[in-house]
């Protein structure tokens, strides 16, 4: 069989770099010539790989640049351009104390394919004084969103994109605030200017436009979209994301390597174990000479990640029958997760398992009592579950509106990439638990559940079915916990190396790519969050259904806002 | 249905008295507390919520507020779709720069009298995320603030608590 690699290898020839900084082994990076990128992505295309991120870099800083030898043109613009918007661009620290000489470098642009269990990196490096790259768009949809978010936030625009409005960034940030380049001092304050998002128009007779948000109705994190409808059918969903933008990558870089974890696990508030894992991990990776976790820290890590799955897909599950009218499981469901968290605070002392992952394993560990504990709340939780699920697969009022709606195919969601629970629901088999095991996966297997529907109904049951597995894998992992320590001593990571992660978090694969700059610091760090290409979802699903079922479409997919806007 | 019924009987009611440390406070406040509400809210307080930037962790304990065990509707506590109806305005995360302007608007939207509770680590100061060109930090930055509840996300009787303290002050 042929990998990803050895494809990227016979096509470009010579013209393919392996990046040697790049960890762990299974992983990847080849520097290609940015006239061969896209040619790199139909061969991988043509592989039937999927594209699982896409990013970029300012290099400028991994060589510091001189007073002798200044900033690239992009960076000096800057400065120039603010003066008329009055927004306050100080160009930096670059410019004075005491920074090295040393070559610039310009921009590196990453994308990133998967096959199965295989990653690969493809990087091609934009000089500073043309700071562009070919779109993927056109093979990859899920592209889309990942080039204009690189377009906005480190201005690097890709030629031949179909649509040139920026993303996170609103139409109120100066034109030229591009955050992550290096020069680019984020405590300035940003002015607002004036500027328009254009929404796409639906036009006819009978067409009528419903926006929505970015405060919404219930208890939920804020984001817009726009409806165009005829009666109560769905023409054409589009939404505006970016309100909760915190510049949370940015943030990274101005963090110590432990400071991170913090800053990770409040990605998405309700993913914290699974997101401060993949950071944990990717930093582990580039630590040398490596610094690897205690058999019993995994195991924990283990432990945490299944209970943070138990408790949202409870809440989820809850959550989704509420928004079909039925609220009596809400009420039980959420009662169960409260049982869950209250154990949770008990045992390892917080509610959501906050800041227990560490580098190098984890900061809290589990007594004998402990294990009881959380063996006779897995006893209780599942009977009441069962019930509760049966329930909810013999209710025909219930089934009647999950069934058939909001349908994602599984064409459409391979095309898109999806991951995580709304791909298994979809025909898709994914799973990084199962493809990237880290132990004790690779010995607690869990069983994956793939349904082909990709209704609400398939993506709640999903759920159902991962709630009974991870009780299962619970178990496993607490009658053969390793004994030892929990955790290694910290080492750093090594200067100017790259490392890698991948996660699966209750909602889906979680990637980390974290640069470590030229004294070991964090230069760049890269979140995927599976809303980031799993959104690209909701718009198509929602085609072809009514106005009053979006609620419960959406709800279905439970994607997050903060991870998605960084 | 007799399934429905059977687990509803079986359930029975969950809610509880709210954790002691809170209790003692409610002691205290629990009479003028009553007062208050009465003469100043109808009866009832109604919260208006919005997100201002959070991470959503704060967002699933707020959640967990309406969940059977602390059920806040027992007190006359309710949240609203509508600034127009609410009394209090509960916000939490550091106030993105790009949500700033929604919470002006909902917080304008809100009639007179109207309390503001800002949530969390973040609504007090930003938290993790400070104050950078993305966010502007604590709630307090951007509209009047009256009480603020700490914690990462601060627990269920934390949010009561500090809900209960501000409406009788
Ligand atoms: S206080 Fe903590 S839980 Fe709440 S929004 Fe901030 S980081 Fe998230």
């Amino acid at each position: 069989m042929n990998t990803l690699k050895d494809i990227i290898i016979t096509t470009l020839k010579e013209d393919a770099v392996q990046d040697e900084h790049q960890y762990p082994a299974w992983v990847t990076t080849f520097i290609v010539p940015r006239s061969r990128f896209v040619e790199a992505a139909r061969a991988m295309k043509k592989a039937d790989a999927r594209l699982v991120a896409e990013w970029a870099t300012d290099e400028t800083l991994m060589h510091t640049p001189s007073p002798l030898n200044p900033l690239p043109q992009g960076e000096g613009k800057f400065d120039e351009q603010s003066r008329g918007t009055g927004a306050k661009f100080i160009p930096s620290p670059l410019t004075g104390e005491g920074q090295g000489g040393g070559e610039l470098r310009g921009f590196g642009i990453f994308a990133c394919f998967a096959k199965a269990s295989e990653y690969l990196i493809v990087k091609t490096n934009a000089p500073p004084d043309d700071p562009t790259f070919p779109t993927l768009t056109k093979k990859f949809p899920a592209s889309f969103r990942f080039e204009r978010q690189i377009q906005s936030l480190m201005g690097v625009n890709p030629t031949g994109h179909p649509d040139n409005r920026p993303w996170i960034k609103h139409e109120d940030w100066p034109k030229d605030a591009w955050p992550l380049r290096k020069a680019f001092d984020p405590s300035m304050y940003m002015e607002r200017v004036t500027g328009e998002y254009k929404f796409i128009r639906a036009e006819g007779i009978g067409v009528f436009e419903i926006p929505v948000g970015p405060v919404h109705a219930g208890i939920i994190e804020p984001g817009h979209f726009r409806f165009q409808a005829v009666g109560e059918d769905i023409l054409n969903l589009e939404k505006k994301l970016g309100y909760v933008h915190k510049g949370i990558e940015k943030r990274f870089e101005a963090l110590s390597w432990e400071e991170g974890v913090r800053l990770a696990g409040r990605v998405s508030g309700d993913t914290t174990v699974a997101h401060s894992l993949a950071y944990c991990m990717a930093v582990e990776a580039i630590t040398m000479p490596g610094c690897k976790p205690p058999e019993r820290g995994l195991w924990l890590r283990a432990l945490m990640l299944e209970r943070e799955r138990i408790a949202n897909h409870i809440g989820d599950i809850g959550g989704i029958c509420n928004d079909a009218a039925f609220a009596f499981l809400l009420y039980q469901l959420s009662r169960l997760r409260e049982i869950v968290l209250r154990t949770n605070y008990k045992l390892f002392g917080h509610r959501l398992m906050m800041d227990k992952v560490a580098i190098g394993g984890v900061s809290v560990d589990i007594t004998a009592d402990g294990i009881n504990e959380i063996l006779s709340e897995l006893n209780l939780i599942s009977d009441e579950f069962e019930r509760l699920a049966s329930i909810y697969d013999e209710n025909p009022s219930l089934e009647d509106r999950v069934r058939d709606a909001g349908v994602l195919a599984p064409d459409t969601a391979k095309e898109l990439g999806v991951v995580g629970i709304t791909a298994r629901a979809s025909g898709q088999p994914l799973d990084c638990r199962i493809q990237n095991p880290f132990p004790p996966y690779a010995v607690i297997v869990p069983r994956m559940t793939v349904l082909q529907a990709g209704d609400v109904h398939s993506r709640t049951w999903v759920r159902v079915e991962e709630v009974r597995e991870s009780i299962i894998v619970i178990r496993n992992i607490l009658t053969s916990l390793p004994s030892g320590e929990i955790k290694t001593g910290i080492k750093y990571p090594a200067p100017d190396t790259r490392g890698f992660a991948v996660v699966e978090g209750w909602r889906g694969e979680i990637v980390y790519w974290i640069q470590a700059g030229e004294k070991g610091e964090i230069n760049r760090c890269m979140v995927r969050d599976p809303s980031s290409v799993n959104w690209l979802a909701v718009e198509q699903a929602i085609h072809g259904n009514i106005v009053p079922d979006f609620p419960l479409c959406n709800k279905s997919f439970n994607q997050s806002y903060s991870g998605h806007d960084l | 249905m007799l399934r429905i019924l059977y687990q509803i009987f079986r359930t029975g009611i969950v809610t509880e008295p709210l954790p002691s440390e809170t209790e003692a406070e409610i002691e205290i406040v629990g009479a003028r507390l009553e007062k208050d509400i009465l003469k100043q809210f109808q009866r009832s307080l109604t919260i208006r919520f919005v997100d201002a930037g959070s991470c959503n962790g704060c967002e699933l304990e707020i959640h967990a507020l309406s969940n059977p065990i602390y059920n806040c509707e027992r007190f006359g506590i309710h949240f609203t779709a509508s600034p127009r109806f609410a009394d209090l305005l509960l916000v939490t995360g550091p106030v993105s720069k790009n949500m700033e302007i929604a919470l002006r608007r909902t917080y304008n939207a809100m009639p007179n009298p109207k309390l503001v509770v800002a949530v969390g680590d973040c609504g007090n100061n930003g938290g993790i995320f400070g104050t950078s060109y993305a966010s502007l930090g604590g709630v307090g930055n951007i509209i009047p603030v009256d009480a603020y509840v700490k914690g990462c996300p601060p627990n269920p009787a934390d949010l009561l608590n500090g809900i209960l303290k501000v409406v009788s002050m």
